[in-house]
Formats: C-alpha cells, structure tokens, sequence
C-alpha cells in the first residue's frame, strides 16, 4: 500500500494531473536563461566563431585563386604552366585546410550543444529528485520522460548552431551592406522598404508560431504519458481483451499530437518562402531600379552587377536569419517547459540551522497532528502518540484510516499542518531532512526493484557491505535459495519485467535490502503483503532481529504479526480510537476485537 | 526502413503531386537569376523601357508563383507526414497491443516507449524534410551536369568519375553512422529507464536518501547518450568537408587538364570559365544531396528500429470449431512452462474445474501461481501438455472470444488518471446497474461517499486511493462484465479480514455462475473453494477440499495451522 492512505469519505483529491500548462514566460526571460546553459562554453563557442569567419574568408579566396589559375590559362602568351600547376596546387590546399577547418568546427558545435543537452538533462533531473513526493503522484512518467529526452532535444537541435551561424554572417552582412553603400546608396533604400518588412513579418509569424511550438510539446508529452502508462498496464488491457478500444484512446492522442505538429509545421514552413519572396521581390526590384538608373545613367552596369552580387551575399543571411527565428520558436517553447520543471517548487530547503545528531536514539512523539493533502479536507484529526526507543508500535485499522498518511509524515514526504512531530524530543522539522530519513529503514508494499543485477539491488541500502554481507541478508529474507537456483545467481538482470520474479519474491529481495541497514526505526508498511505466510514465518526470526533494538512502526493485515507489539494504535477515519496491547484490546471487545474475531469468521 | 516506408504507399499520388509542384515552384527560382542577369546584359543595354518594365514584371510574377507554389508544396509535404506518422504510429501501438508476452519481455517496456515516440518523431521528420529540401539538391546536380557535359563533355567526363567515389565514400560513412544512431536510441532507452524508475521509486529513494546515487546513475545513462550521439553526428559530419576536398580537387584537375586542352586547341578559355560557374552550381547541389543523407541516417536508423518491431512475428493460432473434447470447464492437463526455458515455473499440472465452481490456489512466494493465470490467459503458451476451456484446447479459441470472458484482477494492477468509472468500466459500455453491482459486491461502496462519486478522478497509477481502495476498485472491475470466468491474483492482501470476508459472502451470492479462479495467502479467503491446489516449486503438492487437504496434505495443514491454528485450538 504504498503510498497515501485516504479518508475513506474525504477522498483526496489528486493533485491536479500536472502538463506543464502554466502562464507563457516571456521570450527574453527563456533567452536569458538559455544563455546560461551556453555561457560556460563561451570559449568553445567563441573559437567556432572565429573558425566559422576564417572559413568564410578562405571560400572567399579560393575563387580567387581559381581566377588566377584560368588567368594562368588565357595568359597572352599562351598557357603559363607553372603558374597554372601553382594555382591549381594552391587551389587543392586551399580547400583542404577549408575542409578540415569546417569539419572541426562541426565537431565543436556538436560537442558544445550535447554539452548544453547534458547540462539541462542534468539540471532537470536533478530538480526532479528534490521535487516533493506529491509531484510524482500528479505527473505522468511519461510526459516527464518527454520532457527530459524529446524537449531538450529540440531546444538545441538549433540553438548552438544558429547562434554561431548568426554571429560569424552578421560579418557578412556588415560587409556587404558597406559595399553596397559604396556603389549606389540609392539602390541601397529599396532595402530600406524590404528589410523592416522582413524583419516585421518574421517578428509577428514568431510571435504567432510560439503557442503552436507550445502546444505541440504539451501533446507529445501527452502521448508519451499514454503510452508509457498504457504500455506498463498492457497485461491487464489484453486481459480484458480492450486492444482495439485502448488503440482508440492511443488514437485520440496520437491524432492531437500529430495534428499539433502538423499545425505549428504548416505555419512555420511557409517562413522560408515568405522571406524568400521579400528577397527576391527586392532583387527584382533592384534590377528594374538599377537598370532605369543607367538608362537615366546614374550608373554603370558593372556597378549594378557588382551591387547584385554583393545585395545576394546580404539576403542570404538575412534569409538564413528569418529562419533561425523561427526555428528559435520552437527551441523557446521547449525550453519553457523544461524550464518549468526546473522552476517546479522543491521540498522545503533544511533550515538554516537544522541539525544533524550523530546519534539518534528513535523516540518518536506526535502531539495532536493534524494534517490534509488538499486544504480544508483534514485527514489526520489530531494523532498523539509516543514510541519510545526499540518499542514495537503496530498500526491497524481499515483500508483508508490514514496509516500511511501517517508514516509518510513521519518521514517528511509530507509536511503536517499543525501538532508537533519530535525525534529524541527535537521536532523533526528542526532536523536535516536526510538525516531524518536516513534513521528509518523503510519497507513498502509496493517493492521497488530498478533495472540492475539482483546483487545490486539488494546492497542499493548499503553499498559498503560485503558480498557475505549480501548474501546472508537473503537468507535471512529466505530468498537466497531462490537466487542460487539461477543460472546467473545474483549476477541476474532484472530486467524491467523481472518474468521470473513473482510479487512476493520481489518484497523478499526488498526485505533482504532492509536487512543490511543499521537505523534506529523502522517502518514496515505491508512489507510481506505478498508473501505467504508460511514463507513469512520462516523470514519472522530476520524479522525480528531486524526489529530488535529499533523503534518499530508496521502496518500489517495480518493481526498475527503485530500481536507482540508494545502498542496498537487502531485507527479510524483519520483518528486514533484505540490503543493498547493486543490483549488490553481484545479485552476491551472495541474495533479491534471486532477486526480480529473477523479473521476466523467462516464464510 | 522498407517496412516504414510501406506507409508512405497509400499517399503515393500526393507525393507524386507535392514533388511536381515542389520540383516546378523550384525551377521557377532557379530561374530567377537568369532573368536578372537577363534584364542587366540584354534589357538594360538597349534602354527600352517598355521591356524592362516586362522583365521586371515577369520576375516578380516568378517569384510570385514560386512563393506560392513553394508554400503550397511545403504544406502538402507537412501532411503527407503527419498522415504518415499518424499511421506508422497506430500500427506500431497496435503491434505493441497484439506482441507475444515473450517478446514484450524481449524489448522490455522502456524500449517500446521510445520506439512509438522518439523513433517515429525522427522518421516523420525525415519524410517531411525530404520531401521538403530533397527537390533543389537533385535539380542542380542534375541540371548542373548537363549543362558542363554539353558546354564540354571532356571536362565533366573527370567530374562524372568521381561521382562513384563520391557515392562510395556516402555509403561508407553511413554504413558506420546508422548503427551509431542505433545505439544512440538504445542508449536514450536507458534514460528513458532511469527517468521511470526515479519517478516510481521516489518513496524508497528519498528514505534511503539515494539522491546522489541516483544522480550518478542517471548521469551515466546521459552522458552515455550524449556520447554515443556525439560519436554518430562526428561521424556523420565528416560527409560534408570530405564532399568539398573531393570536389575542389577535382575542380584543380579540371583546370590542370583544361590548361592542357587550351594549349592543344581543343577548348577556349571562355568556356572553362563558365564550366567553373556551373561547376559551383553542381557543387551546392552535391552539398545538398549529403545534407539530406544526414537527415536519412538518423531516420533510417528509427525506421529499422520501428520496423523491427512492426515485423515481429504474432503468434498465429488454429482457430476451429472443435467439438468439446472434455466434460469439465475448465482443465489443465499435464501443463509444464518455464520462463526461461531453463527452471520450470510449472510442472505437470493437472486440474480440473466445473462451470460455476471455485478454485483456491495456494503456495510459497514463487511457487507459480500467478504462472498459471498468466496460462490460463494465454499470455505464454505452455511447453508442454494442454489446457481445455469447455472441453476445447485454449489455442483453438480466437483472441477475442477467449478474453471477453474473463475478469482478471493481478497483484498491482493498472489504474490510470482518468475518472473512477471509467476505470471500472475500462473501455466496455458497461450498463450503470451491472457497474452498481460490481461496485457493490467488491466492497467498493467508499466510491459513492466522495464528493464526486464514481466521477472522481484518479491520480496517476491510482496513487491517491490506499492499497485496499485500489483493489477493491480493481475487483470492481473485474466482476462489472458479469465475467464468465474471474481470476483473482491476491487481491485481497490489502483488505481487512472483514472486508475480504464480505467480499466472498457478496461474490458468493451475486456471481453464482460465475468460474472463480482464486490465487490467496490466506487460508481463509479460500478454503470454501470447491477445490483448492496447493503448489510447491512450480508442482502440485495438494489438490482437493479443505477437509480433505487437512487430512492429506501436510502442507496445506501447515499453512492452516500456522494461520489459524494458535487460535483455533
């Protein structure tokens, strides 16, 4: 059970199934911030930079130097071959050092922009595990994943390399516009009309495209949740034989996801075009002025000719530039979702000066606490209890009443609202919180095994213990045989599936993990749920020696396994209704006696 | 990749139309700069002003119509692929739907994730892309090499030869960069992995304050990826410089031999010249046609990827009218199965069981209880010997009969975000008094005390309800189809003794008819079953009542005794 008990009648209601659907941020503020994942490559970025210019510079040469080379051939006094042979040489090194000039800068640009890739994936997980507990039960893995592999993807499939394409043609662009004022300022204002205009059209189709970028990351992360939800749930759907109708659903979202794509593709290739369209409206533009220009003989044609050739070099950026902004869209509305998990609220920092005792002696005390997960529905109404150090506390009651409520405040997944939680009498709040959860060893219903060797799963407690260590905690958790009989032993993968491990043999092997800790408590919720009885009789001795010194809180079903507990705390609806001993309550012929008798009540 | 492209058919005349129109829209502005140099060395100088206003008209009409037809052609490209992503994609999850349980096992669950979303993302862009930037590249090589070969057939003779190294050297560097993709995908797989498993275990790693380790763990996997991606786009990127030194050489050769022709007569110089314009012309051309390679790479390695999986093979099963072999219900008859073909997870089992009546399965943690559901369902088929449904073998029933009716509750099993009833009724317009019921007899009454009753949404994985309010929910399910045949994997371990014991009373009363199928670690929630196995180790140890297993089998008497028998005696 793993995680929250509920009120049985106030029903918790999730956290709202989050999609990173929040307010837009502004485009300077994405920027901003993308700009620190690319300011610790600023060196990196500034040599592609001059590379890329240097390159430029070389291509610019080699057309020359194949000039010379033809001015070799039509030499007046017949083909010079020695100068054609040097030119021709100087050609073939020219292009070479061109060539491996650009295929470094390649290798530059990628690796800067998967180094920004794995420092958001990085920053982005890392947010993830200081994300309270309450995040994970309102967001799909899938979208998560979406957001972490797909988005950041997208956020520097252009980035990196936009940036630098922009920096060194802006080279160009000054260049040539210089030109161009040196041979006819006149041509030079029909710019003046195209230019604001693409840069007018390109701002408003930005503008207009985010959203569709926006919206198209939210639907794939959509579809991703599906299928990563439906994917792990597969079983239970062809069980049902509901294939056809969950591909239904897996349709819906597909076709949202497509249709969203399609939408934001639709509007943004026509940018190319549009931009496409002002250059060469110019260009005509300027040829029909440049020509009425020398008929009036303002000009020569070779200044109109050279004007062309320089007005080309100047729109090719331009138009490379218009692009870039667009690409750049879809960048910024990735990058604002993967910004907004990194902006997600984290669990409350440590205060300033929480401590962080060397020892602790496992008193736990809980002074009428009071706690909802949605404000204005109380699901604890205030507890009070004490366990005092190495006494057994079991809590019972019916599905609902609060009991893992209960242990995941005591653990800090949650925060309680008013009362008082203390550990060795300081309030649990006043300490750190990894050394407060590092004083429990906590076992769940739900057995968390991760894509590992068995081996590694059970020293993930302990990574210091020895293999001996390893091995006689699973036998104590009675799962060592099992694991022999492999033919890998503990060097068996557990693949995501674990085929062949079945649920109960998964809490044995979480039970076997618990063993190799040494903390003060410990917190059995459901642990052997699974297991069979028989099986958890013969793990009861590593039970109990794992229970033996520590104050102990475990939520069982099975009363047989809290009947030697120092207390009972039978709750109800949120609140404690009985407590004592198991024979003080039997005695008392309450709920508990009620509980208990309904065991062997026959059918 | 074959595969992939396969449904790309059914939109072969859009195609075929996108590219015309792509291909014409193309030419028209390829055109433009000879109506430029047009209007400068004919128009200009025969100052007519009448003609200049033409040119100037009819380039802008060009470019017009360029505009045009490039948006056009752009669009049209952007929903040829999204019909086509939109089909590969339901394929591919309806192939995920119908894989064999073992192969499911074999791609492991992370890795289908991936292939449905990432893999199919980077084959659409392809095909966008292609169809999209794959018109110009072609047209100027092959414009530009018919114009050199006509200017001088000599000269391109040299530019032609080293096409095939050209071609050769594409081939190369692809044959080393799309396993390098590959292993790029697998290796997000294991992000992909990393990612889930934070997210479901964040309990036990937030208690065991694991975050460092997890960090660690996860860094491996990214910068795995980072460097596999990196190793594929290095390798990748080598295509375009060694293109332009092979070129660019060839270009030298091209002057070195030109000069030679000159000084014999065979050529003049002017046509060197514009050889060497149509030859940078060509040149773009080449560069494009390598850009578009890099783009098929990576798409190419995801359509294998995805292909893979659209080319498994299903299991086809003999469907046929047989006539019932066997009286009972439901038998099982000398059943053997292993997982891994190596330790049998079942052995020789033999059950029988009548319409209406009720099975208990009991045994040690991994004896293979659950095994034999996952049987019974036919998610494996057993290696040996044959299980009957109403006297038929189970492999003679088609998929759809046979899973109709079931109602299937396993341990953990799947909710998803949505409201409360649609959970129950689980895609099957079930009647609201058939859900009533069910909700009723699976104790589930908690639904009608909230707020929003069965219009309540779940959170993610049902993770706002308790263990005992998911199973309850889960049973809900289970019984709202009136089931013909109910398997219950331990779901009931999360109930009080009490609700568990008016579960069966309700169950026993409002679902007569019904074939239970129940899997427990209590005595108690089975030993009314008309039958009851007892399973060690994958094989039968006890088979029988309860009355008569207490008296044969020391097994079942043990477990009884240890969980009642303190109290009983």
């Amino acid at each position: 059970m793993s995680q929250k008990e509920v009120k049985t009648v106030s029903f918790r209601r999730g956290p709202k199934r989050g999609s990173f659907e929040r307010p837009v941020q502004p485009a300077g503020v994405i920027l901003k911030r993308l700009w620190n994942y690319l300011k610790p490559q600023f060196p990196l970025l500034l040599l592609a930079g001059l590379l890329s210019i240097i390159g430029n510079l070389i291509a610019l040469v080699g057309p020359r130097i194949s000039g010379r080379a033809i001015d070799a051939i039509t030499d007046s006094g017949g083909v010079d071959y020695q100068n054609v042979f040097r030119f021709a040489g100087m050609m073939i090194v020219c292009y070479l050092v061109s060539g491996i000039m650009s295929y470094i800068l390649s290798v530059l640009m990628i690796r800067i922009s998967r180094k920004v890739v794995y420092s958001m994936r990085k920053d982005a997980f890392e947010k993830l595990l200081t994300l309270p507990v309450s995040f994970f039960d309102g967001h799909q893995p899938g979208d998560v994943i979406s957001m972490i592999s797909y988005d950041i993807e997208t956020v520097n499939t252009s980035l990196t390399h936009d940036i630098v394409l922009m920096a060194s043609s802006l080279i160009t662009v000054v260049g040539s516009f210089i030109m161009m004022m040196i041979v006819s300022p006149l041509l030079v204002l029909i710019f003046v009309v195209t230019i604001p205009l693409a840069v007018l059209i390109t701002r408003y189709r930005a503008k207009k495209v985010r959203p569709l970028y926006r919206n198209r990351s939210v639907k794939i992360g959509k579809m991703n949740g599906f299928v990563e939800e439906n994917t792990a749930g597969l079983k239970t759907i062809r069980a049902y034989g509901r294939e056809q109708e969950f591909i239904k659903r897996f349709d819906e979202k597909n076709n949202e996801a497509v249709d969203a794509y399609y939408e934001a593709d639709r509007f943004a290739c026509a940018n190319g075009p549009i931009v496409n369209l002002i250059n060469n409206i110019s260009l005509a533009m300027i040829s029909a002025f440049g020509a009425l220009l020398y008929i009036r003989g303002g000009v020569t044609l070779g200044n109109i000719s050279s004007f062309m050739l320089y007005s080309r070099k100047f729109s090719g950026p331009i138009n490379e530039f218009a692009n870039i902004i667009s690409e750049l869209q879809s960048a910024l509305a990735a990058a604002e979702r993967v910004f907004r998990l990194i902006d997600e609220d984290p669990e409350k920092a440590d205060a300033k000066d929480a401590i962080e005792p060397e020892k602790v002696k496992g008193e736990i005390e809980a002074r009428d606490v009071r706690f909802s997960y949605d404000l204005g529905r109380e699901i604890l109404h205030g507890i009070s209890f004490s366990a005092n150090s190495g006494k057994l506390v079991a809590i019972v009651g019916e599905t609902g009443c609060g009991k893992t409520t209960l242990i995941n405040l005591l653990m800090r997944f949650y925060d309680r609202d008013s009362g008082m939680i203390t550990l060795d009498e300081n309030p649990i709040e006043s300490l750190k919180r990894a050394r407060l959860r590092q004083s429990y060893t906590m076992v769940l219903q739900d057995a968390w095994l991760f894509h590992g060797t068995i081996y590694e799963n059970i020293v993930y407690s302990r990574p210091s213990a020895s293999r001996e260590d390893v091995e006689n905690a699973a036998k104590a958790a009675m799962i060592h045989g099992y694991i022999e009989s492999l033919p890998k032993g503990y060097d068996t993968l557990l693949s995501d599936n674990a085929v062949n491990l079945s649920k109960g043999q998964k809490q044995l092997l979480t039970i076997a993990r618990a063993l190799l800790l040494d903390s003060p408590m410990l917190i059995l919720d459901e642990a052997t749920s699974n297991v069979d009885t028989q099986t958890e009789q013969r793990i009861q001795a590593a039970m109990l020696n794992l229970m033996k010194g520590r104050t102990c809180f475990v939520i069982a079903h099975r009363l047989s396994t809290i009947k030697n507990a120092d207390e009972i705390l039978v709750m109800d609806n949120g609140s404690i209704v009985e407590r004592g001993t198991h024979r003080e309550l039997l005695d008392n012929h309450g709920v508990y006696y009620g509980m208990y008798s309904s065991q062997f009540e026959a059918v | 990749m074959k595969r992939v492209l396969h449904y790309l058919k059914p939109q072969s005349a859009k195609v075929a139309l996108q590219v015309t129109i792509k291909f014409s829209a193309t030419l028209l502005e390829l055109f433009l700069p000879w109506i430029l140099e047009h209007i400068i060395d004919v128009v200009a100088p025969q100052k007519d002003l009448g003609m200049l206003a033409m040119w100037g008209t009819l380039m802008l009409l060009c470019a017009v119509a360029a505009f045009l037809g490039a948006v056009y052609a752009n669009r049209m490209a952007a929903k040829i692929a999204a019909s086509f992503t939109r089909s590969l994609r339901h394929s591919l999850f309806e192939k995920v739907t119908a894989l064999p349980s073992e192969k499911i096992d074999g791609f492991t669950v992370p890795s289908l994730i991936s292939r449905i979303s990432t893999d199919t993302y980077h084959v659409n862009d392809m095909v966008d892309r292609m169809m999209r930037l794959g018109i110009r590249a072609p047209i100027l090589l092959v414009g530009g090499l018919l114009v050199c070969s006509l200017m001088e057939p000599v000269l391109t003779l040299i530019l032609v030869a080293t096409l095939p190294l050209l071609g050769g050297l594409l081939i190369l560097i692809s044959k080393r960069s799309i396993p390098l993709y590959t292993k790029a995908q697998q290796c997000a797989e294991e992000l992909v992995r990393r990612i889930q498993e934070n997210m479901t275990g964040v309990r036990i790693i937030k208690a065991l304050s694991k975050e460092e380790v997890e960090k660690e763990r996860f860094d491996d996997a990214s910068r795995n990826v980072i460097e596999t991606d990196q190793r594929a786009e290095i390798t990748m990127a080598a295509a375009n410089p060694l293109m332009n030194i092979f070129l660019n050489v060839g270009m030298a050769v091209v002057i070195v031999i030109g000069a030679f022709r000159v000084d014999s007569g065979l050529t003049e110089p002017g046509k060197i010249i514009a050889f060497l314009h149509y030859f940078t012309i060509l040149l773009n051309g080449l560069l494009g046609i390598t850009r578009i390679f890099t783009l098929c790479s990576k798409g190419i390695a995801s359509g294998n990827r995805v292909g893979e999986v659209l080319d498994t093979p299903e299991k086809i099963l003999s469907v046929s009218d047989q006539i019932p072999l066997k009286n009972a219900y439901i038998s099982f008859e000398n059943v053997s199965f292993s997982y891994n073909k190596i330790r049998e997870n079942i052995s020789n089992l033999n059950f029988t069981l009548d319409k209406g009546q009720t099975l208990g399965i009991i045994g040690a943690t991994g004896s293979g209880k659950s095994t034999v559901f996952q049987l019974m369902l036919r998610f494996y088929q057993p290696d040996k010997g044959t299980i009957y449904l109403e006297g038929k073998p189970l492999n003679t029933y088609r998929k759809e009969d046979l899973h109709h009716k079931f109602g299937v509750v396993f341990q953990n099993d799947f909710l998803f975000g949505d409201t409360i009833k649609n959970n129950i009724d689980f895609e099957r317009t079930i009647a609201d008094e058939a859900r009533v019921k069910a909700v009723s007899v699976a104790q589930a009454g908690f639904i009608n005390e909230l707020e929003e009753g069965d219009e309540t949404i779940l959170a993610e994985r049902g993770m706002n309800l308790s263990g005992g309010q998911r199973q309850r929910l889960l049973i809900a399910r289970a019984l709202a189809a009136d089931p013909e045949i109910l398997l219950l994997d331990d779901c009931s371990s999360a109930l009080d003794y009490r609700t568990d014991a008016q579960l069966r009373k309700a169950l026993k009363a409002g679902f007569k008819h019904t074939t239970t199928l129940i899997i427990a670690q209590r005595v108690s929630s089975i030993l009314f079953a008309d039958k009851i196995l007892v399973l060690d180790d994958g094989k039968t140890v006890g088979y029988g009542t309860h009355d008569e297993l207490l008296k044969t089998c020391e097994h079942y008497r043990e477990i009884y005794l240890s969980q009642m028998g303190e109290e009983a005696a």
